[in-house]
């Protein structure tokens, strides 16, 4: 036996995604530089944070009837835009599922699909706050669509990745498209379903603490007040019971997922 | 109320007649080419032939869920190939399918599923508030019991071994009331006992609903002990048709070619 043949390295070196890390270091540190993000910078930046920390303890939970009221209208938001957005993702999403529908189905479904995820939330509450005017309604809006384009994809998804015996079996017995639907492939999904929906519940009460911010009613109006008055105090408050808010409904959502899950 | 005098299909002569059916995947390559065979009264038939010859797309023919190119078939006196929309709907209430990886649906209970041949006879929504008819829902409970799965109706169907999946399947195919029902490899996921457990179940079930029975099956021997005719199939034709006595070790090397296999 000899040795003198050098076997090659078990693992190829590619030039090619070497080169793609080396750029993006270089990138990062330019781009580093570009925006002025020294050390110097981050330093006072963290004196200044100390200040506006310092100003927001105590939090000041005197105004409590106002934050009571503002969270109560955001959670109104927030179930009143997931019992529509997620009714409405239902027959979306369903005739998304291309292994289900004809192409002259999922097609629209799909375009109303991606023209919902098309938009970032404020983008949407800002659309919708010129459409309908200031308050509650134009969040419900932005959070209806939102969901739409959300738990819409899922669902499709999901549908797409069913086993179609079943289905098959139910065609064989004569049974009309819309009973095979109940019987063969809702079952299938309902799990996933009650999972996406409850996420996305959870997604709209954040994200209905946000819309009031450009006027869509909800907290957030409070909030971006408080910050604009330099009431820090308040504002501490405000953002305790956001907080309180989310862990609540994460609760919920796991007791609801439970109920569901078997 | 014993389970034949209840519901029974459209009353017409249960039979099955295939004439000439030829089916073409691809335009020019025929897959079967002219088939044709009656089957009636309480008989057991077993197709056997070698995978890929087109058993499978024989059966599925019969209940169009895929199209034949040429030919007609003729189930209780009503020609399937004629029909299309709602009528095709309502004819395949009254053919029974049986498949090889039984598909129920997971996730349902035994009754939930057997249930499911009846969806065909109720409007939609009934089946969307899940209202059965009381009568369909004692034969469902007794085409449980019938299939031995009586202390099993209301467990769920991902809890089964295979065996008793399959007969969930045929309970759902009794269900439909069908005029004739077909098995596509009822057996071929099982293991042997359980095969013949299933084979025997098929047999009674020929008798106890006085319909035709057709059986895709790989296991010749099988075939030859529950079967009261065997239907031999090679490259898109019949090439035995006869009691299982007449089968003979020549036909089968002619079925599946060589004859190394057989001794």
């Amino acid at each position: 036996m000899t040795t003198d043949v050098q076997r090659k390295s078990p693992f190829k070196a590619n030039i090619v995604a070497r080169m793609g890390w080396l750029l993006l270091a270089c990138y990062v540190v330019y781009a580093l530089n570009a925006l002025d993000f020294t050390w110097t910078r981050f330093i006072d930046g963290l004196g200044n944070g100390a200040d506006f920390l310092s100003e927001m303890i105590p939090p000041n939970f005197e105004r409590w009837k106002l934050l009571v009221e503002n969270l109560i209208e955001t959670i109104e938001i927030a179930v009143i835009a997931s019992v529509f957005g997620v009714g409405l993702s239902l027959p979306i999403g369903m005739c998304a599922a291309r292994n289900l529908m004809p192409e002259w189905v999922t097609w629209p479904a799909r375009t109303v699909i991606a023209v919902c995820r098309s938009f970032h939330p404020v983008i949407f509450a800002i659309l919708f706050v010129k459409a309908v005017g200031f308050g509650p309604l134009a969040g419900i809006l932005t959070l209806i669509f939102l969901s739409i384009g959300f738990i819409g994809k899922l669902f499709a998804e999901a549908i797409e990745e069913i086993s179609l015996k079943p289905v098959e079996a139910m065609k064989a017995a004569g049974a009309p498209f819309l009973s095979v639907l109940i019987f063969a492939v809702l079952p299938q999904v309902f799990n996933r379903f009650i999972g996406f929906a409850t996420y996305q519940f959870d997604a709209n009460l954040r994200n209905s603490t946000m819309v009031g911010i450009v006027g869509a009613g909800g907290i957030g109006g409070t909030l971006f007040a408080a910050f604009q008055r330099f009431d820090y105090d308040f504002l501490a408050a405000i953002l305790i019971s956001i907080v309180a808010l989310i862990m609540l409904s994460e609760i919920i959502s796991v007791k609801i997922k439970a109920i569901f899950n078997d | 109320m014993s389970v034949e005098n209840t519901i029974k299909g459209n009353g017409a002569t249960r039979s099955l007649l295939i004439e000439n059916l030829e089916k073409e995947y691809v335009k020019g390559k025929p897959v079967l080419k002219g088939l044709s065979f009656e089957v009636s009264g309480e008989e057991t038939v077993g197709i056997i032939g070698p995978s890929g010859t087109g058993k499978s797309t024989l059966l599925r023919c019969i209940n169009r869920l895929i199209e034949p190119t040429k030919g007609s078939i003729t189930v209780a006196g009503q020609d399937i190939t004629k029909c299309s929309g709602k009528d095709l709907r309502m004819a395949r209430r009254h053919i029974g399918m049986v498949f090889q990886e039984y598909n129920l649906v997971e996730r349902l209970s035994v009754i939930e599923n057997v249930l499911c041949g009846r969806l065909g006879y109720i409007p939609v929504w009934r089946a969307w508030l899940r209202k059965f008819d009381q009568a369909d829902i004692n034969r469902a409970f007794q085409l449980i019991e019938h299939v031995g799965l009586g202390e099993f109706a209301t467990q769920r169907a991902d809890s089964l071994s295979g065996g008793q999946r399959q007969r969930v399947g045929i309970a759902r195919a009794m269900m439909q009331s069908p005029d004739v029902i077909m098995a596509d490899e009822p057996t071929s996921s099982l293991d042997p006992k359980t095969s013949v457990e299933i084979m025997e179940l098929l047999k009674k079930v020929s008798s106890t609903e006085h319909i035709p029975v057709l059986i895709n099956i790989h296991d010749v021997n099988l075939a030859k002990r529950f079967c009261d005719r065997i239907i031999g199939m090679s490259k898109g034709k019949i090439i035995f048709d006869g009691t299982p006595s007449e089968l003979k070790d020549s036909h089968l090397s002619e079925i599946y070619g060589g004859e190394d296999w057989l001794s």
